[in-house]
């Protein structure tokens, strides 16, 4: 048995880590392995946090497996083990599909530059200096650049162009043109390194591997556990209140929102004016909403591309992505080789949200809203696989409300913090000795390999602290 | 410990962490980064397994005297002087 009940959890352990995003799992899994006694707390009922799946009428649905950088291979092998890194197969069939251009990459720089010199006629001299100056990008290096200024730089009035650079990004982290530039270089470089890259069998597979290597190592596993408030005596941690019940810890991790982190689970009088000051600066990302559809048992559609990245809208725009109008979505398709041990055909429709657009709503609005998303998306789905909708027997959609209610995230952000918050993260061990922060913050440490690495950075610091 | 034993740790560690690494010809005095490949989560590896086998801290800020083999021995050397090889 992976899990063991809330009434069987031993009074004290050396880390309690609140939260199994994958920046949670890797996390324990890290201090596990280092000789620590660990236990993970998780409110919902299965492990995985945004990296998450549902069943449905036969279907297996994805929710945040639409690609990962090469990257992912060497840090599964690193702080997973080699049958899950085993796992990672190349996406090659990256589409873009827009009024101002369409075309088909591998999504590496190699095809990257010959893009944007063969097609968008761009000259060499200029995609190489572009290339350099983002490759060598550090997240301690000057903030002021953002990423309008970067893109206007190199190919000035180029709108085109930069819908090519920044669209996929959007998708991935929430970028807009107006971060600072080096969000944008980090991530963008990680994936032109070797391109786009999944997990064969699925995020259920992959989060059960995970779970196996967290209970081979030693870690209590305990779900359906919401923790209500960290225990705070004498100005450090010292455990959590989950349920009635009191667990001491020297240290605790929390994989909870940065913004739950501060505000409830610990409480701002703990923390200095100074740090209340910065951290209220902090601003959250957008949240998401996805349409899933799954086709019927015997139906089938020609391969079209492993992930498109569509839009009728003239031109990239960060606002109009957001809306909930938008007419940009990105589809990740989903063929029978991506869980070869139960083949099936599906779709899911990504699009960037805004919490308080959905909140508005009422209860018949919100239907309303959803079954509108699911036509508009229907139609867009129908121009790259015709007769979609014969095919589909099961859709429904998702929205900024139903990331909130299952990740607890402070407005369904589905992809952390702006910059600021990394910063605010990596420091409140400082504030609140005990305490540390593992969670998508910063837009770097955001995504499936962002969250993993951030994992093990802050198993490193708690690592230290236990050690002192 | 003497500066031929603790080199020969360092080498272990980044065995453990990458078995690929190949040490043959390996310039001392050139950063390890380029030589072998390493990333900023190497490093990281690499601290936290010193912190485990001998207790040393590293302050993040320390990280670049790890940058050469020659630099990981003279900057260890005075924190592992009481320590006898295990």
């Amino acid at each position: 048995m992976s899990f063991t009940p809330l009434k069987n959890l031993k009074s004290s352990y050396d880390t309690i880590v609140i939260g199994s995003g994958l920046g949670g799992l890797t996390c324990a899994n890290r201090l596990a392995r280092a000789g620590h006694s660990i236990l993970l707390l998780e409110h919902h009922t299965k492990l995985g946090g945004l990296a998450t799946w549902f069943k449905r009428k036969g279907h297996v649905f994805d929710v945040s497996l639409h690609g990962f950088p090469y990257g992912m291979v060497k840090t599964c092998k690193k702080y997973w083990n080699k049958a899950i890194k085993d796992s990672i197969v190349q996406l090659d069939n990256i589409v873009f599909d827009n009024p101002q251009f369409s075309l088909k990459t591998s999504f590496d720089k190699e095809d990257f530059v010959k893009i944007l010199n063969q097609k968008f006629q761009i000259e060499m001299s200029v995609v190489d200096e572009f290339f350099a100056t983002v490759n060598k990008m550090n997240f301690y290096d000057d903030q002021s650049m953002t990423t309008r200024e970067l893109f206007e730089k190199f190919f000035p009035g180029r709108s085109d162009v930069h819908r090519l650079l920044l669209e996929p990004i959007t998708y991935a982290n929430g970028s807009t043109l107006d971060e600072p530039a080096i969000t944008y270089g980090i991530v963008f470089s990680n994936f032109m390194n070797r391109g786009v890259y999944t997990f064969e069998g699925g995020t259920d597979k992959l989060i059960h591997m995970m779970q196996d290597e967290l209970v081979a190592n030693g870690v209590t596993i305990c779900t359906k556990a919401r923790v209500n408030r960290l225990i705070i005596e004498k100005d450090r941690i010292t455990g959590v209140i989950v349920g009635n019940k009191k667990i001491h810890a020297k240290s605790v991790v929390s994989n909870s929102g940065i913004t739950n982190t501060v505000t409830n689970l610990a409480g701002r009088e703990h923390f200095s004016p100074d740090y209340l000051e910065r951290f209220d600066a902090v601003k959250v990302n957008n949240s998401s909403c996805q349409v899933y559809f799954g086709v019927k048992q015997g139906e089938r559609f020609d391969d079209v591309g492993d992930l498109l990245f569509t839009s009728t809208a003239k031109q990239f725009s960060s606002e109009e992505m957001l809306d909930m109008q938008t007419k940009s979505r990105t589809f990740s398709i989903y063929y029978p080789k991506t869980r070869p041990e139960k083949p099936d055909y599906t779709v899911v429709a990504s699009m960037n949200g805004n919490y308080d657009d959905w909140m508005r709503l009422d209860d018949t609005e919100y239907e309303k809203a959803k079954v509108d998303m699911i036509e508009r998306s229907y139609n867009d789905l129908e121009r790259y696989i015709p007769g979609i909708r014969e095919k589909v027997d099961w859709v429904e959609a998702a929205t900024p409300r139903t990331f909130n209610r299952y990740t607890l995230h402070t407005k369904g952000t589905s992809f952390g913090t702006k910059f600021e918050g990394l910063e605010i993260s990596r420091s409140i061990y400082k504030e609140l000795p005990g305490l540390f922060h593992v969670g998508s913050v910063g837009i770097i440490m955001s995504g499936w390999l962002g969250a993993i690495n951030y994992g093990v950075i802050v198993a490193n610091d708690v690592d230290g602290y236990l050690r002192s | 410990m003497t500066r031929d034993e603790i080199r020969d740790i360092i080498i272990e560690i980044i065995q453990d962490i990458d078995e690929e690494a190949e040490f043959d010809g390996l310039d001392a005095d050139a950063p390890l980064r380029d030589q072998l490949d390493l990333d900023s989560m190497d490093f990281l590896d690499i601290v936290m397994e010193l912190r485990k086998r001998y207790q040393i801290t590293i302050p993040e800020e320390e990280y670049p005297e790890l940058a050469t083999l020659n630099s990981c021995v003279n900057y260890l050397e005075p924190k592992l002087q009481s320590v006898a090889v295990s």
